[in-house]
Protein backbone atom coordinates (compact mmCIF):
# COMPACT_ATOMS: atom_id res chain seq x y z
CA UNK A 1 0.00 0.00 0.00
CA UNK A 2 1.23 3.18 -0.63
CA UNK A 3 0.48 5.78 1.37
CA UNK A 4 0.91 9.89 1.76
CA UNK A 5 4.14 8.78 4.04
CA UNK A 6 5.79 7.00 0.68
CA UNK A 7 4.52 10.03 -1.36
CA UNK A 8 5.87 12.58 0.98
CA UNK A 9 9.17 10.50 0.79
CA UNK A 10 9.24 10.14 -3.04
CA UNK A 11 8.94 14.04 -3.30
CA UNK A 12 11.47 15.11 -1.18
CA UNK A 13 14.17 12.50 -3.38
CA UNK A 14 13.03 12.98 -6.63
CA UNK A 15 11.38 16.50 -6.45
CA UNK A 16 14.35 18.79 -7.71
CA UNK A 17 15.88 15.79 -9.88
CA UNK A 18 12.93 15.93 -12.20
CA UNK A 19 12.24 19.63 -12.19
CA UNK A 20 16.24 19.90 -13.23
CA UNK A 21 15.50 17.01 -16.12
CA UNK A 22 11.88 18.99 -16.90
CA UNK A 23 13.68 22.61 -16.94
CA UNK A 24 16.68 21.43 -19.71
CA UNK A 25 13.42 19.78 -21.59
CA UNK A 26 11.16 22.75 -21.57
CA UNK A 27 13.55 25.31 -20.97
CA UNK A 28 11.48 27.44 -18.29
CA UNK A 29 11.46 26.93 -14.69
CA UNK A 30 8.11 28.24 -14.48
CA UNK A 31 7.13 25.59 -16.92
CA UNK A 32 8.90 22.72 -14.92
CA UNK A 33 7.97 23.57 -12.01
CA UNK A 34 4.37 23.54 -12.83
CA UNK A 35 4.20 20.16 -14.67
CA UNK A 36 6.28 18.31 -11.83
CA UNK A 37 3.61 19.68 -9.17
CA UNK A 38 0.97 18.31 -11.20
CA UNK A 39 2.59 15.24 -11.81
CA UNK A 40 3.00 14.60 -8.13
CA UNK A 41 -0.98 15.60 -7.75
CA UNK A 42 -1.57 13.02 -9.79
CA UNK A 43 0.74 10.50 -8.04
CA UNK A 44 -1.15 11.11 -5.11
CA UNK A 45 -4.39 9.56 -6.41
CA UNK A 46 -2.97 6.95 -8.74
CA UNK A 47 -0.46 5.19 -6.78
CA UNK A 48 -2.42 4.34 -3.81
CA UNK A 49 -4.25 1.85 -6.08
CA UNK A 50 -1.74 0.71 -8.24
CA UNK A 51 1.15 0.35 -5.95
CA UNK A 52 4.99 2.51 -5.91
CA UNK A 53 6.29 2.41 -10.15
CA UNK A 54 9.40 0.79 -10.09
CA UNK A 55 11.00 3.44 -11.20
CA UNK A 56 9.23 6.67 -9.30
CA UNK A 57 11.38 9.19 -10.66
CA UNK A 58 10.92 8.39 -14.20
CA UNK A 59 6.91 8.26 -13.56
CA UNK A 60 6.76 11.45 -12.70
CA UNK A 61 9.58 12.94 -15.44
CA UNK A 62 7.07 10.71 -17.67
CA UNK A 63 4.23 12.44 -16.29
CA UNK A 64 5.07 15.96 -16.17
CA UNK A 65 6.47 16.00 -19.52
CA UNK A 66 3.36 14.63 -20.99
CA UNK A 67 1.18 16.95 -18.95
CA UNK A 68 3.75 19.95 -20.24
CA UNK A 69 3.12 18.72 -23.55
CA UNK A 70 -0.63 18.73 -23.48
CA UNK A 71 -0.34 21.80 -22.08
CA UNK A 72 1.47 23.65 -24.98
CA UNK A 73 -1.06 21.90 -27.34
CA UNK A 74 -3.94 23.45 -25.41
CA UNK A 75 -2.00 26.53 -25.81
CA UNK A 76 -0.77 26.50 -29.28
CA UNK A 77 -4.54 25.50 -30.37
CA UNK A 78 -5.25 28.96 -28.84
CA UNK A 79 -2.73 30.82 -30.95
CA UNK A 80 -0.10 31.37 -28.64
CA UNK A 81 3.48 31.89 -30.64
CA UNK A 82 5.57 30.84 -27.43
CA UNK A 83 3.69 27.34 -27.22
CA UNK A 84 4.03 27.04 -30.97
CA UNK A 85 7.67 27.46 -30.38
CA UNK A 86 7.97 25.31 -27.55
CA UNK A 87 6.26 22.67 -29.41
CA UNK A 88 8.72 22.68 -31.80
CA UNK A 89 11.67 21.28 -29.83
CA UNK A 90 9.34 18.31 -29.08
CA UNK A 91 9.21 14.93 -30.99
CA UNK A 92 6.09 13.75 -31.71
CA UNK A 93 5.75 10.76 -29.73
CA UNK A 94 6.73 11.04 -25.67
CA UNK A 95 8.88 8.18 -24.96
CA UNK A 96 10.10 7.19 -21.26
CA UNK A 97 11.97 9.62 -19.77
CA UNK A 98 14.23 9.65 -16.07
CA UNK A 99 15.61 12.12 -14.52
CA UNK A 100 18.86 12.58 -16.06
CA UNK A 101 21.58 13.14 -13.03
CA UNK A 102 23.57 16.00 -14.83
CA UNK A 103 20.53 18.08 -15.23
CA UNK A 104 20.89 18.28 -11.33
CA UNK A 105 24.20 19.70 -11.37
CA UNK A 106 23.29 21.98 -14.34
CA UNK A 107 20.60 23.50 -12.06
CA UNK A 108 22.08 23.96 -8.88
CA UNK A 109 24.77 26.17 -10.78
CA UNK A 110 22.14 28.09 -12.64
CA UNK A 111 21.01 28.82 -8.82
CA UNK A 112 24.51 29.28 -7.39
CA UNK A 113 25.24 31.80 -10.46
CA UNK A 114 27.69 34.53 -9.12
CA UNK A 115 25.15 37.02 -10.66
CA UNK A 116 22.42 36.40 -8.35
CA UNK A 117 22.33 37.31 -4.57
CA UNK A 118 23.19 34.94 -2.06
CA UNK A 119 20.19 35.01 -0.03
CA UNK A 120 18.66 34.40 -3.69
CA UNK A 121 21.12 31.58 -4.73
CA UNK A 122 19.73 30.08 -1.42
CA UNK A 123 15.55 30.78 -1.92
CA UNK A 124 16.29 28.98 -4.85
CA UNK A 125 18.39 26.12 -4.10
CA UNK A 126 15.57 25.13 -1.50
CA UNK A 127 12.78 26.37 -3.91
CA UNK A 128 13.92 24.38 -7.08
CA UNK A 129 16.11 21.68 -5.64
CA UNK A 130 14.90 20.91 -2.10
CA UNK A 131 11.30 21.19 -3.07
CA UNK A 132 10.57 23.52 0.37
CA UNK A 133 7.22 25.68 -0.39
CA UNK A 134 7.77 29.73 -0.38
CA UNK A 135 6.19 29.60 3.32
CA UNK A 136 8.74 26.55 4.80
CA UNK A 137 11.57 29.14 2.89
CA UNK A 138 10.68 32.36 4.98
CA UNK A 139 9.74 30.99 8.02
CA UNK A 140 13.21 29.11 8.00
CA UNK A 141 14.76 32.86 7.20
CA UNK A 142 12.66 34.99 9.04
CA UNK A 143 11.55 36.89 6.24
CA UNK A 144 7.96 37.54 5.43
CA UNK A 145 6.27 35.31 2.84
CA UNK A 146 5.56 38.07 0.51
CA UNK A 147 9.34 39.09 0.64
CA UNK A 148 10.60 35.49 0.08
CA UNK A 149 8.30 34.94 -2.46
CA UNK A 150 9.51 38.43 -4.60
CA UNK A 151 12.89 36.97 -4.07
CA UNK A 152 12.42 33.89 -5.89
CA UNK A 153 10.51 35.66 -8.34
CA UNK A 154 12.87 38.01 -9.32
CA UNK A 155 15.71 35.71 -9.73
CA UNK A 156 13.76 33.38 -11.61
CA UNK A 157 12.68 36.60 -13.91
CA UNK A 158 16.19 37.15 -13.74
CA UNK A 159 17.38 33.16 -14.55
CA UNK A 160 15.57 33.99 -17.90
CA UNK A 161 15.73 37.51 -18.92
CA UNK A 162 19.33 37.39 -18.69
CA UNK A 163 20.04 34.67 -19.96
CA UNK A 164 21.99 33.05 -17.00
CA UNK A 165 23.06 29.69 -18.94
CA UNK A 166 21.56 26.20 -17.92
CA UNK A 167 24.94 24.61 -18.03
CA UNK A 168 27.61 22.52 -16.17
CA UNK A 169 30.68 25.60 -15.82
CA UNK A 170 33.70 24.14 -18.23
CA UNK A 171 36.51 22.99 -15.17
CA UNK A 172 38.75 26.33 -16.00
CA UNK A 173 35.42 27.80 -15.03
CA UNK A 174 35.05 26.12 -11.81
CA UNK A 175 37.60 27.53 -9.57
CA UNK A 176 35.41 30.58 -9.70
CA UNK A 177 31.61 28.97 -9.56
CA UNK A 178 32.28 26.04 -7.42
CA UNK A 179 32.51 28.28 -3.86
CA UNK A 180 29.35 29.85 -4.29
CA UNK A 181 27.42 26.56 -4.50
CA UNK A 182 29.65 25.04 -1.72
CA UNK A 183 28.89 28.30 0.07
CA UNK A 184 24.98 28.57 -0.43
CA UNK A 185 24.97 24.95 1.10
CA UNK A 186 26.74 25.84 3.89
CA UNK A 187 24.39 28.50 4.98
CA UNK A 188 21.17 26.55 4.17
CA UNK A 189 22.88 24.23 6.82
CA UNK A 190 24.42 26.41 9.30
CA UNK A 191 21.03 28.74 8.93
CA UNK A 192 19.82 25.13 10.12
CA UNK A 193 22.34 24.37 13.01
CA UNK A 194 22.33 27.97 14.63
CA UNK A 195 19.26 29.12 13.24
CA UNK A 196 18.69 32.72 14.46
CA UNK A 197 15.68 31.93 15.88
CA UNK A 198 12.39 29.54 15.06
CA UNK A 199 10.99 26.28 15.68
CA UNK A 200 13.56 23.06 16.32
CA UNK A 201 11.49 20.99 13.42
CA UNK A 202 11.98 23.74 10.46
CA UNK A 203 15.69 23.96 11.81
CA UNK A 204 16.59 20.10 11.32
CA UNK A 205 14.86 20.08 8.17
CA UNK A 206 17.20 22.75 6.63
CA UNK A 207 20.13 20.63 8.24
CA UNK A 208 18.65 17.43 6.83
CA UNK A 209 18.37 19.00 3.17
CA UNK A 210 22.12 20.68 3.25
CA UNK A 211 23.52 17.15 3.74
CA UNK A 212 21.05 15.32 1.28
CA UNK A 213 22.09 18.33 -1.40
CA UNK A 214 25.77 17.97 -0.63
CA UNK A 215 25.61 14.07 -0.69
CA UNK A 216 23.56 14.32 -3.93
CA UNK A 217 26.73 16.88 -5.13
CA UNK A 218 29.42 14.92 -3.85
CA UNK A 219 28.09 12.05 -5.84
CA UNK A 220 27.98 14.06 -8.78
CA UNK A 221 31.49 15.69 -8.67
CA UNK A 222 33.60 13.08 -7.43
CA UNK A 223 36.66 14.17 -8.58
CA UNK A 224 36.15 17.68 -6.42
CA UNK A 225 37.73 17.48 -3.20
CA UNK A 226 36.15 20.61 -1.66
CA UNK A 227 32.74 19.05 -2.20
CA UNK A 228 33.77 15.77 -0.27
CA UNK A 229 35.35 17.97 2.30
CA UNK A 230 32.20 20.53 2.71
CA UNK A 231 30.21 16.86 3.23
CA UNK A 232 32.35 15.42 5.94
CA UNK A 233 32.25 18.63 7.21
CA UNK A 234 28.48 18.60 7.55
CA UNK A 235 28.17 15.24 8.58
CA UNK A 236 30.47 15.69 12.11
CA UNK A 237 28.64 18.91 12.81
CA UNK A 238 25.56 16.97 12.60
CA UNK A 239 26.91 13.83 14.53
CA UNK A 240 26.84 16.18 17.33
CA UNK A 241 23.47 17.03 17.30
CA UNK A 242 22.42 15.00 19.88
CA UNK A 243 24.48 16.55 22.68
CA UNK A 244 24.10 20.24 21.98
CA UNK A 245 21.25 20.61 24.10
CA UNK A 246 20.20 19.89 27.55
CA UNK A 247 17.21 17.60 28.39
CA UNK A 248 15.56 20.98 29.12
CA UNK A 249 16.39 22.76 25.94
CA UNK A 250 19.51 25.23 27.09
CA UNK A 251 22.77 25.03 25.01
CA UNK A 252 25.89 22.71 26.03
CA UNK A 253 29.23 23.71 24.73
CA UNK A 254 31.69 21.72 23.29
CA UNK A 255 33.70 20.82 26.12
CA UNK A 256 30.92 20.03 28.25
CA UNK A 257 28.75 17.90 26.15
CA UNK A 258 27.97 14.24 26.83
CA UNK A 259 29.73 12.46 23.96
CA UNK A 260 28.07 9.70 24.59
CA UNK A 261 25.07 10.96 22.86
CA UNK A 262 27.14 12.03 19.56
CA UNK A 263 26.24 9.71 16.50
CA UNK A 264 28.67 7.68 15.62
CA UNK A 265 27.27 6.29 12.24
CA UNK A 266 27.73 10.01 11.22
CA UNK A 267 31.14 10.04 12.94
CA UNK A 268 32.51 7.04 10.73
CA UNK A 269 31.25 8.33 7.94
CA UNK A 270 32.51 11.98 8.23
CA UNK A 271 36.34 10.34 9.18
CA UNK A 272 36.17 7.95 6.44
CA UNK A 273 35.76 11.14 3.96
CA UNK A 274 38.48 13.09 5.97
CA UNK A 275 40.92 10.24 5.28
CA UNK A 276 39.88 10.20 1.73
CA UNK A 277 40.29 13.78 1.12
CA UNK A 278 44.04 14.05 3.12
CA UNK A 279 45.03 10.80 0.85
CA UNK A 280 44.19 13.30 -2.53
CA UNK A 281 46.27 15.88 -0.88
CA UNK A 282 44.14 18.80 -2.27
CA UNK A 283 43.55 20.93 0.90
CA UNK A 284 40.96 23.83 0.89
CA UNK A 285 38.81 25.73 3.59
CA UNK A 286 36.13 22.89 3.76
CA UNK A 287 38.66 20.16 4.25
CA UNK A 288 40.64 21.49 6.90
CA UNK A 289 37.40 22.37 8.91
CA UNK A 290 36.45 19.10 8.44
CA UNK A 291 39.26 17.51 9.58
CA UNK A 292 39.38 20.28 12.74
CA UNK A 293 35.67 18.44 13.24
CA UNK A 294 37.50 14.96 12.82
CA UNK A 295 39.74 15.56 15.81
CA UNK A 296 37.49 16.75 18.02
CA UNK A 297 35.31 13.70 17.43
CA UNK A 298 38.11 11.43 18.19
CA UNK A 299 38.46 12.63 22.02
CA UNK A 300 36.81 10.12 24.02
CA UNK A 301 36.34 13.50 26.72
CA UNK A 302 36.70 17.03 26.18
CA UNK A 303 40.41 17.09 28.20
CA UNK A 304 41.68 14.74 25.88
CA UNK A 305 41.15 16.84 23.05
CA UNK A 306 44.79 17.16 20.90
CA UNK A 307 45.15 20.97 20.61
CA UNK A 308 48.34 21.18 19.32
CA UNK A 309 46.72 19.28 16.27
CA UNK A 310 43.36 21.40 16.23
CA UNK A 311 45.84 24.82 16.19
CA UNK A 312 48.23 23.52 13.64
CA UNK A 313 45.42 23.00 11.36
CA UNK A 314 44.07 26.43 12.15
CA UNK A 315 47.64 27.86 10.92
CA UNK A 316 46.87 26.28 7.67
CA UNK A 317 42.73 27.27 7.93
CA UNK A 318 43.71 31.10 8.18
CA UNK A 319 46.20 30.74 5.41
CA UNK A 320 43.37 29.88 2.77
CA UNK A 321 40.01 31.64 4.63
CA UNK A 322 41.84 34.65 6.38
CA UNK A 323 38.52 35.23 7.95
CA UNK A 324 38.00 37.28 11.21
CA UNK A 325 35.46 34.91 12.13
CA UNK A 326 38.38 31.91 11.73
CA UNK A 327 41.12 33.77 13.21
CA UNK A 328 38.66 33.79 16.18
CA UNK A 329 38.22 30.10 16.69
CA UNK A 330 42.09 29.91 16.14
CA UNK A 331 42.65 32.15 19.24
CA UNK A 332 40.16 29.87 21.49
CA UNK A 333 42.43 26.84 20.09
CA UNK A 334 45.23 28.99 21.36
CA UNK A 335 43.90 29.69 24.36
CA UNK A 336 43.76 25.64 24.80
CA UNK A 337 47.08 24.75 23.88
CA UNK A 338 48.79 27.85 25.66
CA UNK A 339 46.53 29.10 28.52
CA UNK A 340 43.35 31.89 28.36
CA UNK A 341 45.98 34.87 28.40
CA UNK A 342 47.53 33.87 25.10
CA UNK A 343 44.44 33.32 23.66
CA UNK A 344 43.01 36.48 25.14
CA UNK A 345 46.34 38.43 23.23
CA UNK A 346 44.66 36.93 20.01
CA UNK A 347 41.55 37.90 20.40
CA UNK A 348 42.11 41.86 21.34
CA UNK A 349 44.41 41.95 17.93
CA UNK A 350 40.31 41.09 16.21
CA UNK A 351 38.24 43.59 14.76
CA UNK A 352 34.75 42.13 15.42
CA UNK A 353 32.38 44.66 17.41
CA UNK A 354 29.15 43.61 16.44
CA UNK A 355 29.76 39.63 16.52
CA UNK A 356 28.36 38.48 19.57
CA UNK A 357 30.49 34.84 20.05
CA UNK A 358 33.89 37.48 19.66
CA UNK A 359 32.30 38.68 22.77
CA UNK A 360 31.16 35.50 24.46
CA UNK A 361 34.77 34.00 24.14
CA UNK A 362 36.49 36.98 25.30
CA UNK A 363 34.10 36.67 28.03
CA UNK A 364 35.04 32.97 28.66
CA UNK A 365 38.61 34.16 28.44
CA UNK A 366 38.44 36.79 31.41
CA UNK A 367 36.31 34.76 33.50
CA UNK A 368 38.83 32.14 33.58
CA UNK A 369 42.15 34.56 34.37
CA UNK A 370 39.42 35.87 37.20
CA UNK A 371 38.63 38.96 35.87
CA UNK A 372 35.11 38.55 36.79
CA UNK A 373 34.45 42.54 36.30
CA UNK A 374 35.67 42.48 32.53
CA UNK A 375 34.29 39.37 31.75
CA UNK A 376 30.62 40.08 33.17
CA UNK A 377 30.91 43.74 30.72
CA UNK A 378 31.65 41.22 27.66
CA UNK A 379 28.83 38.60 28.77
CA UNK A 380 26.38 41.92 28.89
CA UNK A 381 27.64 43.08 25.02
CA UNK A 382 27.13 39.09 23.88
CA UNK A 383 23.89 39.36 25.46
CA UNK A 384 22.96 42.23 23.39
CA UNK A 385 24.30 41.34 19.83
CA UNK A 386 22.78 37.80 20.33
CA UNK A 387 19.39 36.94 18.91
CA UNK A 388 18.99 33.15 19.31
CA UNK A 389 17.17 32.34 22.30
CA UNK A 390 18.85 29.50 23.27
CA UNK A 391 22.13 31.41 22.60
CA UNK A 392 20.64 33.98 24.66
CA UNK A 393 19.69 31.62 27.64
CA UNK A 394 23.27 30.59 27.74
CA UNK A 395 24.92 33.94 27.85
CA UNK A 396 22.84 35.12 30.52
CA UNK A 397 23.54 31.79 32.79
CA UNK A 398 27.08 32.71 32.02
CA UNK A 399 26.27 36.54 33.35
CA UNK A 400 25.08 35.49 36.19
CA UNK A 401 27.92 33.75 37.34
CA UNK A 402 30.40 36.03 36.48
CA UNK A 403 28.39 38.77 38.18
CA UNK A 404 28.60 36.35 41.80
CA UNK A 405 32.35 35.91 41.38
CA UNK A 406 32.46 39.58 41.01
CA UNK A 407 30.58 40.06 44.34
CA UNK A 408 32.70 37.20 46.30
CA UNK A 409 35.46 38.74 47.47
CA UNK A 410 39.12 37.59 45.75
CA UNK A 411 40.71 35.07 47.14
CA UNK B 1 21.54 34.78 -29.44
CA UNK B 2 20.75 37.42 -27.07
CA UNK B 3 21.80 41.33 -27.28
CA UNK B 4 23.41 42.90 -24.00
CA UNK B 5 24.34 46.72 -23.04
CA UNK B 6 27.81 46.86 -21.55
CA UNK B 7 27.67 50.54 -20.34
CA UNK B 8 30.63 51.63 -18.45
CA UNK B 9 30.39 53.72 -14.84
CA UNK B 10 32.46 56.66 -14.36
CA UNK B 11 32.54 59.45 -11.77
CA UNK B 12 31.62 63.04 -12.92
CA UNK B 13 34.02 65.46 -12.18
CA UNK B 14 36.71 63.09 -11.58
CA UNK B 15 40.08 64.35 -12.56
CA UNK B 16 40.73 62.40 -15.89
CA UNK B 17 44.12 59.87 -16.08
CA UNK B 18 46.83 61.69 -17.34
CA UNK B 19 47.82 61.87 -21.28
CA UNK B 20 49.73 58.30 -21.64
CA UNK B 21 47.59 56.09 -19.47
CA UNK B 22 44.42 57.76 -21.26
CA UNK B 23 46.58 56.59 -24.71
CA UNK B 24 46.41 53.09 -23.18
CA UNK B 25 43.13 52.79 -22.25
CA UNK B 26 41.67 53.70 -25.82
CA UNK B 27 44.46 51.59 -27.15
CA UNK B 28 43.13 48.63 -25.21
CA UNK B 29 39.35 49.02 -25.54
CA UNK B 30 40.13 48.87 -29.86
CA UNK B 31 41.79 45.85 -29.09
CA UNK B 32 38.45 44.52 -27.21
CA UNK B 33 36.61 45.78 -29.90
CA UNK B 34 38.71 43.87 -32.13
CA UNK B 35 38.36 41.02 -30.35
CA UNK B 36 34.23 41.59 -30.12
CA UNK B 37 34.04 42.27 -34.11
CA UNK B 38 36.23 38.46 -34.81
CA UNK B 39 34.09 37.29 -33.01
CA UNK B 40 31.18 37.96 -34.44
CA UNK B 41 29.59 40.18 -30.97
CA UNK B 42 30.57 43.29 -31.91
CA UNK B 43 27.05 45.27 -32.64
CA UNK B 44 27.75 48.59 -31.59
CA UNK B 45 30.00 50.93 -29.25
CA UNK B 46 31.08 54.32 -28.42
CA UNK B 47 32.45 56.73 -25.83
CA UNK B 48 30.87 59.48 -24.95
CA UNK B 49 31.46 63.24 -23.90
CA UNK B 50 31.35 65.11 -20.69
CA UNK B 51 27.58 64.63 -19.14
CA UNK B 52 27.53 68.32 -19.04
CA UNK B 53 26.91 68.15 -22.71
CA UNK B 54 23.45 66.69 -22.14
CA UNK B 55 19.88 67.95 -22.98
CA UNK B 56 16.76 66.29 -21.63
CA UNK B 57 13.70 66.78 -23.89
CA UNK B 58 10.40 66.32 -22.29
CA UNK B 59 6.70 66.45 -23.30
CA UNK B 60 4.43 68.59 -21.01
CA UNK B 61 0.64 68.39 -22.76
CA UNK B 62 2.16 68.40 -26.06
CA UNK B 63 4.65 71.10 -25.42
CA UNK B 64 8.02 69.98 -25.69
CA UNK B 65 10.49 71.29 -23.44
CA UNK B 66 14.34 71.16 -22.88
CA UNK B 67 16.55 71.15 -20.01
CA UNK B 68 20.30 71.56 -19.96
CA UNK B 69 22.53 69.29 -18.68
CA UNK B 70 21.77 65.18 -17.74
CA UNK B 71 18.60 64.07 -16.92
CA UNK B 72 19.50 62.93 -12.98
CA UNK B 73 22.16 64.85 -10.92
CA UNK B 74 24.39 62.11 -9.90
CA UNK B 75 28.22 61.56 -9.48
CA UNK B 76 27.80 58.76 -11.35
CA UNK B 77 27.43 58.53 -15.18
CA UNK B 78 27.87 56.66 -18.26
CA UNK B 79 30.47 57.67 -19.80
CA UNK B 80 30.30 54.88 -23.06
CA UNK B 81 29.08 51.27 -23.55
CA UNK B 82 29.14 48.59 -25.82
CA UNK B 83 26.27 46.71 -27.41
CA UNK B 84 27.29 43.01 -27.72
CA UNK B 85 25.16 39.80 -29.29
CA UNK B 86 25.76 36.74 -26.60
CA UNK B 87 24.86 33.27 -26.06
CA UNK B 88 24.09 33.50 -22.62
CA UNK B 89 24.70 35.88 -19.63
CA UNK B 90 28.43 34.07 -19.12
CA UNK B 91 29.30 34.90 -22.22
CA UNK B 92 28.33 38.42 -22.03
CA UNK B 93 30.20 38.56 -18.05
CA UNK B 94 32.96 36.96 -20.01
CA UNK B 95 33.15 40.16 -22.44
CA UNK B 96 32.26 42.55 -19.63
CA UNK B 97 35.40 41.23 -17.65
CA UNK B 98 37.90 42.32 -20.58
CA UNK B 99 35.60 45.45 -21.32
CA UNK B 100 36.38 46.37 -17.58
CA UNK B 101 40.16 45.79 -17.57
CA UNK B 102 40.59 47.57 -20.91
CA UNK B 103 38.43 50.95 -19.78
CA UNK B 104 39.52 51.14 -16.03
CA UNK B 105 36.12 51.78 -14.64
CA UNK B 106 33.10 49.37 -13.37
CA UNK B 107 30.94 48.31 -16.28
CA UNK B 108 27.21 46.78 -16.27
CA UNK B 109 25.77 44.46 -18.12
CA UNK B 110 22.06 44.46 -19.02
CA UNK B 111 19.90 42.12 -21.44
CA UNK B 112 18.03 43.84 -24.30
CA UNK B 113 14.17 42.39 -24.23
CA UNK B 114 13.76 39.70 -26.44
CA UNK B 115 12.97 40.81 -29.83
CA UNK B 116 9.74 39.21 -31.25
CA UNK B 117 9.73 35.68 -32.53
CA UNK B 118 8.92 35.62 -36.58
Amino acid sequence: MTGPDEVARVYRQEYGRCVATLVRVLGDIDLAEEAVQEAFATAVEKWPGTGLPPNPGAWIVTTARNKAIDRLRREAARDDKHAQAALLHQPAEPKEVGPVRDDQLRLIFTCCHPSLAPAAQVALTLRLLGGLETPEIARAFLVPEATMAQRIVRAKRKIKDAGIPYRIPAEAELPRRLPPVLAVLYLIFNEGYAASSGDDLVRADLCAEAIRLTRELAGLMPDEAEVAGLLALLLLTESRRPARTGPDGALVLLPDQDRSRWDQALIADGQALVRACLRRNQPGPYQIQAAIAAVHSDAPTGADTDWSQILALYDQLIVVAPTPVVALNRAVAVAERHGPAAGLAELDRLDLPGYHLFHATRADLLSRLGRSAEAARAYERALELATNATERAFLAGRLAGATRRQAEPEE
Amino acid sequence: MKQYLLSVHGTHGAPLPPQDVMQQVFADVEKVNQEMREQGSWVFAGGLTDPGDATVVRADRGEILLTDGPYVETKEQIGGFWIIRARDLDEALAWAGKATLACRAPVEVRPFQDEAED
